[in-house]
């Protein structure tokens, strides 16, 4: 028997995980596994909630994209209680979202990512990481510190929370948006803007063209994608339907109400973590990295190459240069960070784009909801994909049954499949070092888990 | 060298994690003068080893321990005694570690019965519930204190940054952080006229009734409004810009930061706020979702039947 490498645990991601690679008594590589270590199990305990409090119990489920939650549940309630939210409650709403995807882009890239490649894979541990970031680079650290609370304050400051918000309610929203909220988040979103085309243009030169040759190939695999875009195929956070497009680029479109009949779940001894796979394929499900069968990605690579384009102008632009260079789809998997850098830039142009519009500040925000039963079904892109929550309330307005399938849920067989590919390729006749193993960890780090 | 600090994640969501960040730039002067030793959302130390070689879970030894989530399955458990080892002074950060929080509320059902439906969706395909490799759950979902000895507990979901920040320089000061030790209440700007004249509780399906051109402090108290607000029988310490902020979103307290005094119930103490308002408690739809972030320490227990 040969011996197990255990990465324990995989540190810079928001998530409890280990990586086991199992090597042959040669020392290469028999199989790699990402175990999910941890299970709160949401769907059981808002069994019994009045649903109109769920939105504001399973923003619980993460704290960094805490907001994806809040309004995709708030977006299931409304179908369950049959309302139609107020315009202006909806685009609140949507200015929420996008507005989180900021701060949560500049987190993962900057805080999470960045010391990978800012002070080398290899880098001894203890410097490789935002404190060492904060002595490497002290400039940009206190800029991107600067700007990362930024996104988080403007949100807090509308919406009271930032993190595990409440403002977002069945059939709207708690409260409008006066004149001076909207002038001041003119003021920060056009800064946030200028600040993600320098972080564009800073990842462009300084970190992609530096690791050119990892890029294209580390922990890459071959799979399919899902996103959502609008009726005119244009890249879309908050709503429109869902869009699977199998690695040759062949697309199926769907609703997100008939997520159930596109998609399933399979489940490992190993991990918590279930694996969704596109049942519609009918091919069922492995992560064989030769002919993998069901497997699709989700995330911002996924939503970049599904979308046929961008509706603002920048975001457009870098799209356009990444499909030039990459194809499409593209497949490398550290092509997610340069696919997040482009999303924060409509991010930011997509909340300037909200906040332009006078209606945002109508004081008609909600819309009144009676509780009763029904069935709802809402989903979101999450910054770590598709989010999807599914409600069946009694006639008293509360959880009877809940299904939900979490962005990273998505991930979890590709991020499989991206260690042992990574570990496969990198670790042979035994030998390997830290900052190899870091490098198996920058396959799973890609993907924000 | 300064301070040295180790942190770890239990049952968790990172929320409190982001909440550390979120003390913005001072927090990089604050770097200056502590070490983080081990923070898995930050920093690369692992559990066994640079290579993975290691047979026992190791943390460094520190001065100071952060520990966010509440305690839920056996790795959680094996993380927490090594972190109550290795650091001289232990904090609870966060409504999960002080009091279970969110994730507790499974303590309605247990841990097993909970994980074994959620591998019974309609979207699962049939299989067994997972069990190797991964860490087996405990019966229920425990706040830190009922596993080890904590020395600091500094609740709210998420924590108050301004407070995280205060915490970290006390001990690094070496002197005792200044807490807040009232209620969400006693911090609320609201205007209030006396007891609000409606006999039942309203659910919040519709919004409460404010002029959002005037401040907060000239909307009428949301429970004189006849919602659930659970402002009295919660801990202080969510105040933003002069007002808890939820009170600042317009929407009523849900009992994020835990009971007022930290051993309370609030549950039994939101029962005599409403009976003092003249509500009628069993207007309620939902009691057990008073204790939804307190439902450690035995609270919230297994009901008898599938209600």
């Amino acid at each position: 028997m040969g011996n197990v490498i255990n990465i324990q645990p995989v540190t810079r991601i928001e998530g409890h995980a280990k990586i086991a690679i199992h090597l042959d008594d040669e020392g290469n590589v028999r199989d790699a596994f990402l175990h999910i270590m941890s299970l709160r199990g949401f769907e059981k305990f808002i069994e019994g909630r009045p649903a109109e409090e769920v939105p504001r119990i399973v923003n619980r489920i993460c704290g960094i994209c805490p907001w994806m939650h809040h309004l995709a549940a708030n977006k299931a309630v409304d179908a369950c209680f049959g309302v139609t939210p107020a315009p202006t409650g909806h685009k609140l709403r949507e200015l929420c979202q996008v507005m989180a995807h900021i701060n949560d882009k500049i987190l993962h890239f900057f805080f999470l990512a960045a010391p990978d490649f800012v002070l080398g894979p290899d880098s001894d541990y203890s410097v490789r990481n935002v404190t060492g970031i904060v002595r490497e680079a002290p400039d940009l650290a206190r800029q991107v510190v600067r700007m990362r609370q930024l996104g988080q304050m403007m949100l807090e400051r509308f919406a009271g929370k930032a993190i595990h918000p409440v403002a977002g309610v069945v059939g709207g929203f708690a409260k409008p948006m006066t004149r001076e909220e909207r002038d001041r988040l003119l003021a920060d979103t056009g800064e946030l803007l200028e600040f993600a085309l320098f972080a564009m243009d800073f990842a462009r030169k300084d970190v992609f063209a530096r690791y050119e040759d990892i890029i294209g190939e580390l922990g890459t695999i071959t799979t399919g994608f899902l996103g959502t875009v609008d009726d005119s195929g244009a890249l879309r956070l908050y709503d429109g339907h869902l869009r699977l497009m199998k690695a040759d680029g062949t697309i199926t479109e769907f609703p997100v109400s008939e997520y159930d009949q596109y998609l399933a779940e399979h489940v490992e001894a190993w991990t918590y973590g279930k694996m969704p796979y596109a049942k519609c394929w009918d091919e069922g499900f492995s992560m064989d990295l030769a002919s993998p069968k069901g497997i699709y990605r989700a995330n911002t690579l996924a939503r970049i190459n599904v979308a046929d384009r961008i509706a603002t102008p920048y975001a457009q632009e870098e799209l356009e240069a990444f499909r030039d260079k990459f194809g499409r789809p593209a497949q490398g998997t550290l092509l997610y960070h340069w696919a997040r850098l482009i999303e924060l830039v409509y991010a930011c142009e997509r909340s300037i784009e909200l906040l332009q519009q006078d209606d945002i500040m109508d004081t008609d925000v909600r819309a009144r909801a009676e509780a009763g039963a029904g069935r709802g079904i809402g989903a979101v892109e999450a910054p770590r994909g598709t989010l999807i929550h599914d409600y069946t309330t009694d006639e008293n307005g509360c959880i009877v049954r809940a299904n939900m399938i979490v962005g990273t849920t998505h991930n979890i067989a590709p991020m499989n499949m991206s260690v042992k590919e990574a570990a496969t390729s990198l670790i042979r006749g035994g030998d390997y070092d830290e900052g190899l193993l870091n490098k198996v960890e920058m396959a799973v780090r890609a993907y924000d888990p | 060298m300064g301070v040295r600090v180790a942190e770890e994640w239990l049952h968790s969501c990172s929320g409190c994690e982001i909440a550390l960040l979120n003390i913005g730039e001072p927090l990089i002067d604050l770097l200056e003068q502590i070490d983080f030793v081990h923070i898995p959302v930050l920093m690369d130390h692992k559990y066994y080893g640079r290579k993975g070689e290691g047979d026992r879970l190791d943390i460094p030894e520190a001065e100071v321990g952060i520990v966010s989530g509440g305690v839920a399955n056996e790795e959680h458990l094996e993380v927490l005694e090594a972190m109550r080892r290795q650091c001289r002074i232990l904090v609870a950060l966060g409504t999960c570690a002080s009091h279970g929080g969110i994730p507790a509320l499974m303590n309605s059902w247990g841990m097993e019965e909970g994980i074994k439906d959620y591998y019974a969706t309609p979207t699962t395909d049939p299989c067994q519930v997972p069990g190797e490799i991964v860490p087996a759950p405990l019966d229920r979902v425990y706040a830190v204190d009922e596993k080890v000895k904590v020395d600091l507990v500094l609740p709210g979901c998420p924590p108050n940054p301004r407070l995280i920040a205060e915490v970290v320089t006390a001990l690094v000061e070496g002197r005792d952080p200044v807490l807040p030790d009232k209620s969400v209440c006693d911090t609320c700007p609201t205007r209030r006229e006396g007891k609000g004249g409606v006999p039942r509780v309203r659910r919040f399906l519709d919004n409460a009734e404010y002029d959002p051109h005037r401040p907060v402090s000239e909307m009428r108290c949301l429970l004189e409004q006849g919602f659930m607000c659970m402002g009295p029988v919660t801990a202080a310490g969510c105040e933003r810009e002069g007002a808890p902020a939820c009170i600042g979103a317009r929407v009523p307290c849900r009992g994020c930061f835990g009971p007022v005094r930290r051993e309370g119930n609030q549950m039994l103490d939101m029962m005599n706020a409403l009976a003092s308002n003249g509500v009628d408690f069993k207007s309620v739809v939902d009691r057990r979702s008073i204790l939804r972030f307190s439902g450690a320490h035995g609270l919230l227990r297994k009901m008898r039947s599938g209600k």
